[in-house]
């Protein structure tokens, strides 16, 4: 595997960096979906994600990675074996490649074991490798349709369920789904938009000293990737400890009555549909107000996250052309100024 | 306009095509770049239909680099590997077979007849480009001179550094004959002076010539150090190499031509910062904007020749490589943009049952759906030692191993016209709508797209012409066709949906285009006024979700006909002169948006 690139050695691309610390903050909020052109960085930023995660308590020789204080039992018995044992590990994070079969994504029986022993052993695949992790679909437009109900299926509810060859598998598959794609290559299907949490509309920036600046940070990446990324260590680890720090504020932050009432007539005031959106908007807020250390959720933290938890929730207008971005904006100047 | 290879002896019979000489050169010189560069940039995007030409310069690519081919038959399990059935069969234990990507990792990958690749193959190899892939070599073999040709997967082509178009070179027939393969250049040409502040000048230049994606001063940057290293002065850049960067990456992606240089002192669209010194105190007038400060330094370290600003050369040297067709379009004032994926015939569907084979799934067959026997065959070989044996000595298949055939079906389009025949107006109204079903189905041989018209006048609608591919049919039957009386557009909208969702149902796209001023005044019941019930019907098409195009053609447009549009969810146009091109016009803009839903 190559480097990866530092996630703070992006430059610009602010909603797209705030949206994935958002959602590495808060694993509730259901993922990201990047829309962008194309050469805007989106994959090199959700591929640096992975090297800001902190690291998470897992069950010994755990195949889908339990964690050690979930009750529900693991199905292969891990915790009973491994006691009070636990163990530190990477939050997983994988990548799903477009040409990947349904057995590769679900798992399937394990070939080798079968065919030495005769024994039936179920091998895990990318949905449980993911578990408590991301799963990341770049081009996610191109993807294969059963595949994406597949993933739908698994990422409401949270299970892989796996029948076949005699095998009957139900594992955990909790996993934040991180997608990208160009919506001029095709459209994506409303059902999986309205499952993402948050997304950002990345465009390629448009100011020349950035632009220089990024030609000159891959540039140096390229010829040195080792000292590059060692120049950047400072604010990742900086990054990191927010995240981690964010993460342990979270379920103290509080909502007041009045952030509930504003989430819920900025989504009546722009026509987002279901409550998805409203506990998305709220759920995000409090993540950003997490990241910026405070206990308590205020107007802003909710202004602040509403494009992006709103953005693709919108029912299209006919009439009105307006993108979805300028009809939230002008509903939160509305909505503010009363 | 200098290149490094342009200065050099080509053979005779090709110096009265100086373009495709230096084009010749170029693609050459890429060669040496790849060799050099490796899989850092992707690989090359070559754009020649197969011939000789062609043949040459991957005959040349051959000598310096390993390659294989993707073939034809290629799907993702070749690309990514996966299990030997024939020796797992053999051996009794699985054997996984090594994919393509990894077999070929730092060969070259050839991919004949690129435009026609499947896109979740194109999608694969562009994220394998992202880690650690062979150098891709696509060959984009589509007519240059087809504007409805098919493309490479821009996510693909994009990630590819150097793009070269071989369309116009010409080689000597002599050397063809011969069977001599050019030798790639060894990079003699003059290097030129040091060019400084490199990421500047191609980032200027990629701005000037209105490419957005930030990859391509990226690429460029390191094709440029490739042609350094291949000449072997690795970390030292000239205006050679930056020459050949802007002619392989930026000139091919351009999306218009930088300002002369003539004009004011930007050669980008961003206003240059404030702080910048007034232009007569800069001495070259393309001056980019100022530079960090951190190259100042570096600068005396090199004596001779001085360095130059290489933001003029790299300017230059892309307009060598602009895409063909760029400067018509720019002339004519109508910058192409290339069209979306899906065609403007119709939606693409994937399909159980009809089209374009599209791989194979597992699924149980029926409902349309066909087994494929070989795919489920090989699915279950794999099992047989472990399963039961059956006593008839045969396959034990179980419905897990049942794998069907999927096509990708091209649905075709019905554009349903209904015409308001009434009043006064309904001669004109006629004349241009058969005038506009006559234009659409001369074309409609190549889109296999089918014309339907309901003609609604008096009390009633009527079904003029059923859904028709054939010209002199539809010239025929709307030879007779009378106008004038009541309008009852109720029926009209009524009986056109029926039909739409008829079409609907025959596996086609519908597009209903209503030509009419919006005022009707026959049907309603009761209480309800013809106005009413023209809407209520009109709210139907929104419910069944057809698509629909309301073009108003009333002298004077009043809202009703914006009102019944939008209770259509129409895309209303307004022609208060109707002519046959423009309902053409309109027709096209919504089948291609249709094509992309």
């Amino acid at each position: 595997m190559r480097m990866s690139f530092p996630f703070t050695a992006i430059v610009g691309q602010a909603e797209m960096k705030q949206a994935l610390l958002l959602a590495a903050v808060e694993p509730r909020l259901g993922g990201v979906m990047v829309f962008g052109d194309r050469g805007t960085g989106k994959s090199t930023a959700v591929r640096a994600l992975a090297g800001l995660l902190p690291p998470m308590k897992i069950v010994p020789g755990c195949r889908y990675s339990c964690a050690p204080d979930d009750r529900s039992p693991c199905i292969e018995g891990c915790r009973e074996r491994a006691g009070k044992r636990t163990e530190t590990a990477q939050v997983p994070f994988v990548d799903l490649p477009l040409g990947a079969t349904e057995d590769r994504v679900v798992g399937s029986l394990d070939l080798e074991r079968a065919l030495a022993t005769g024994e039936k052993r179920f091998e895990p695949g990318l949905l449980a490798k993911a578990n408590r992790g991301f799963l990341y679909i770049d081009e996610i437009n191109l993807l294969e349709d059963h595949l994406v109900d597949l993933l739908l299926d698994v990422a409401v509810s949270g299970t892989n369920v796996v029948e076949r060859e005699g095998l009957s598998i139900r594992h955990p598959a909790r996993f934040i789904l991180v997608g990208s794609g160009n919506p001029e290559e095709g459209e994506l299907r409303p059902q999986l938009l309205d499952r993402f949490g948050l997304s950002v509309d990345v465009r390629t920036p448009t100011d020349l000293a950035d632009r220089i600046e990024i030609v000159k940070r891959c540039d140096r990446f390229d010829r040195d990737p080792a000292g590059f990324v060692a120049e950047f260590q400072d604010d990742e680890r900086a990054t990191l400890d927010a995240i981690a720090k964010a993460r342990k504020l979270l379920p103290k932050v509080q909502v007041a009555d009045e952030m509930l009432e504003l989430g819920a007539r900025l989504c009546s005031a722009v026509g987002a549909d279901g409550l998805r959106g409203e506990l998305t908007l709220l759920r995000a807020a409090r993540a950003q107000a997490a990241l910026g250390h405070k206990k308590e959720v205020k107007a802003h933290h909710v202004t602040e996250v509403a494009v992006m938890a709103l953005r693709h929730r919108l029912r299209r207008n006919v009439l009105d052309e307006t993108g979805s971005t300028a009809r939230i904006t002008r509903a939160i100047a509305e909505l503010m100024a009363v | 306009m200098t290149l490094p290879a342009a200065g050099r002896d080509m053979e005779d019979g090709t110096d009265d095509d100086p373009d495709g000489n230096e084009r010749w050169a170029l693609a050459l010189s890429a060669i040496d770049i790849l060799a050099a560069a490796g899989n850092r940039v992707g690989g090359v995007l070559l754009r020649a239909r197969p011939g000789p030409v062609r043949d040459a310069w991957a005959a040349a690519l051959a000598m310096v680099l390993p390659s294989r081919r993707l073939p034809g038959s290629a799907d993702a399990e070749a690309l990514d590997g996966g299990l030997d059935l024939t020796a797992t069969l053999a051996a009794g234990k699985p054997v996984q077979r090594i994919g393509l990507l990894q077999q070929s990792r730092g060969q070259l990958l050839l991919v004949p007849m690129a435009e026609r690749l499947n896109p979740a193959l194109a999608a694969r190899l562009a994220t394998a480009l992202d880690d650690e892939a062979p150098i891709l070599i696509l060959f984009d073999e589509g007519d240059p001179d087809d504007p409805e040709r098919e493309r490479v997967l821009p996510a693909l082509a994009e990630r590819l550094a150097i793009h070269i178009d071989l369309n116009a070179v010409r080689l000597p027939m002599a050397a063809l004959l011969a069977g001599e393969v050019p030798p790639p250049l060894a990079m003699l040409a003059e290097p030129g002076a040091t060019a400084k502040d490199p990421e500047t000048a191609l980032s200027v230049a990629a701005a000037a010539l209105g490419i957005a994606s930030i990859r391509a001063p990226i690429l460029a940057l390191r094709v440029a150090r490739a042609h350094a290293a291949a000449r072997g002065a690795a970390g030292e850049l000239r205006a050679a190499d930056m020459a050949a960067a802007a002619a392989l990456v930026l000139g091919p992606r351009a999306t218009r031509l930088p300002p002369p240089p003539e004009e004011p002192p930007e050669t980008e669209e961003e206003p240059p910062p404030p702080e910048e010194p007034p232009p007569d105190q800069e001495p070259p007038p393309d001056e980019p904007p100022p530079p960090p400060d951190d190259s100042a330094g570096d600068e005396q370290d090199q004596p001779e020749p001085p360095p130059i600003d290489p933001t003029d050369v790299v300017l230059d040297a892309a307009q060598t490589a602009l895409p063909p067709g760029l400067l018509d379009a720019l002339a004519a004032g109508t910058m192409r943009t290339p069209p979306k994926t899906s065609g403007a015939s119709g939606a693409k569907q994937k399909s159980i049952t009809s089209g374009r084979p599209a791989g194979v799934r597992p699924g149980m067959p029926g409902r349309g759906a066909r087994l494929a026997l070989i795919e489920t065959i090989k699915a279950a070989a794999p099992w047989q030692r472990v399963r039961p044996a059956r006593d008839d000595g045969r396959l034990a298949i179980r419905s897990d191993d049942l794998r069907i055939r999927r096509y990708i079906a091209q649905t075709q389009s019905t554009t349903i016209f209904a015409v308001d025949a009434s009043g006064s107006a309904a001669f004109a109204r006629l004349a241009e709508a058969k005038g506009a079903i006559e234009l659409l189905l001369a074309e409609a041989y190549i889109k296999r797209a089918e014309v339907a018209l309901v003609a609604f006048r008096g009390t009633d609608a009527a079904l003029a012409l059923p859904p028709t591919r054939s010209l002199p049919r539809a010239r025929k039957e709307l030879a007779g066709l009378a106008g004038g009386g009541g309008t009852p557009i109720a029926a009209g909208l009524d009986l056109a949906r029926t039909l739409a969702e008829a079409e609907r149902s025959r596996g086609r796209s519908p597009l209903v285009v209503v030509l009419s001023d919006g005022r009707a005044n026959v049907g309603g019941q009761g209480n309800a006024s013809p106005q009413d019930a023209a809407l209520a019907s009109a709210r139907a098409y929104r419910l069944s979700g057809i698509a629909c195009v309301f073009i108003d053609c009333s002298p004077r447009p009043r809202p009703l006909g914006a009102e019944l549009a939008a209770a259509m969810g129409a895309r209303l146009v307004t022609l208060p002169r109707i002519d046959a091109k423009s309902v053409v016009a309109a027709v096209k803009s919504a089948t291609a948006a249709i094509g992309n839903i």
